[in-house]
């Protein structure tokens, strides 16, 4: 699980991740859509494989891609709790901020 | 009026950085003053309504000020204290401080950048965290469900889980 995030932390990775969004693809497709050549993308398909990130199947004299959605979905979770954790926080200072802005006279004379 | 409530947007950058990011209706000074002044830290940083009270807080906000920060779960539970040295204090604009999880010391520490950017009243928060490891950085994410030093996370775990309710 670690390795997902070195993995979608190289920019022309988290590009494949999102193209292949929209469906399995093979190789040559993929670097094409993205101008990388051939060589660069197996490499970074490599790392995502490894990541599990992408699965591989063949198909007829293909090998096509596609993303792997619980370990994106997982990552999600971990962001999602995160955020959760700090907009709770957040939330408070809001709040705070209300309370402060109420306490002092709001004629602007500090704008200067 | 109505109160806008904001977004808190949270992205990760390269192997080892968590960047923070909010918009508050408030001047920088008022959320400058409320991200350092302890007797105001002390009314957001634990939401108590999860159970977590802060029990100390005191902060010297200065260039090589330090600060300490310790949470508690509930009566009688674990504390959590985070504490650590500013090296950068521009109010109302910019901090610059290092943050270490005392439970985790031996991991080393963060180095915590904050940013107040205000227009016409309204201020954009921006805090950008570089972590001494990736390990580190994912373990502050996953809070220590899938990997690494367990034992020592749990105890953060366990805090993450009650603020996120």
């Amino acid at each position: 699980m670690v390795d997902t995030f070195a993995a979608l932390a190289e920019p022309n990775r988290f590009r494949i991740v999102e193209l292949l969004r929209s469906g399995p693809k093979p190789v040559n497709d993929i670097g094409e859509r993205l101008r990388l050549n051939q060589p660069q993308v197996s490499k970074h398909l490599r790392v995502l494989k490894e990541a599990g990130l992408v699965d591989v199947t063949p198909r007829a004299n293909q090998r096509l891609y596609e993303l792997r959605a619980g370990e994106l979905r997982r990552l999600h979770e971990w962001l999602e709790r995160y955020r959760r954790i700090w907009d709770a926080r957040f939330g408070k200072l809001d709040e705070l901020l209300e309370e402060l802005k109420h306490e002092e006279p709001s004629d602007g004379d500090d704008d200067a | 009026m109505v109160t806008t409530m904001h977004e808190t947007d949270i992205r990760l950058q390269g192997d080892r950085e968590i960047v923070i990011s909010r918009t508050f209706n408030a001047p920088a000074r008022m959320v400058f003053d409320a991200c350092t002044k302890p007797e105001l830290v002390k009314r957001w940083w634990a939401p108590q309504s999860h159970g977590v009270t802060m029990v100390e807080c005191r902060a010297d906000v200065r260039a090589g000020g330090t600060y300490r920060y310790v949470l508690q779960q509930g009566a009688g539970g674990p504390l959590l204290a985070f504490s650590g040295t500013y090296s950068e204090v521009t109010p109302p604009t910019r901090l610059v401080y290092e943050e270490v999880f005392e439970p985790m010391a031996s991991v080393g520490a963060a180095v915590v950048t904050v940013t107040f950017e205000e227009h016409g009243g309204v201020t954009r928060y921006v805090s950008h965290s570089v972590y001494p490891s990736k390990q580190v950085r994912d373990g502050v994410l996953a809070s220590g469900m899938e990997h690494g030093a367990r034992e020592a996370i749990d105890q953060l775990d366990a805090l993450l889980a009650s603020l996120a309710g």
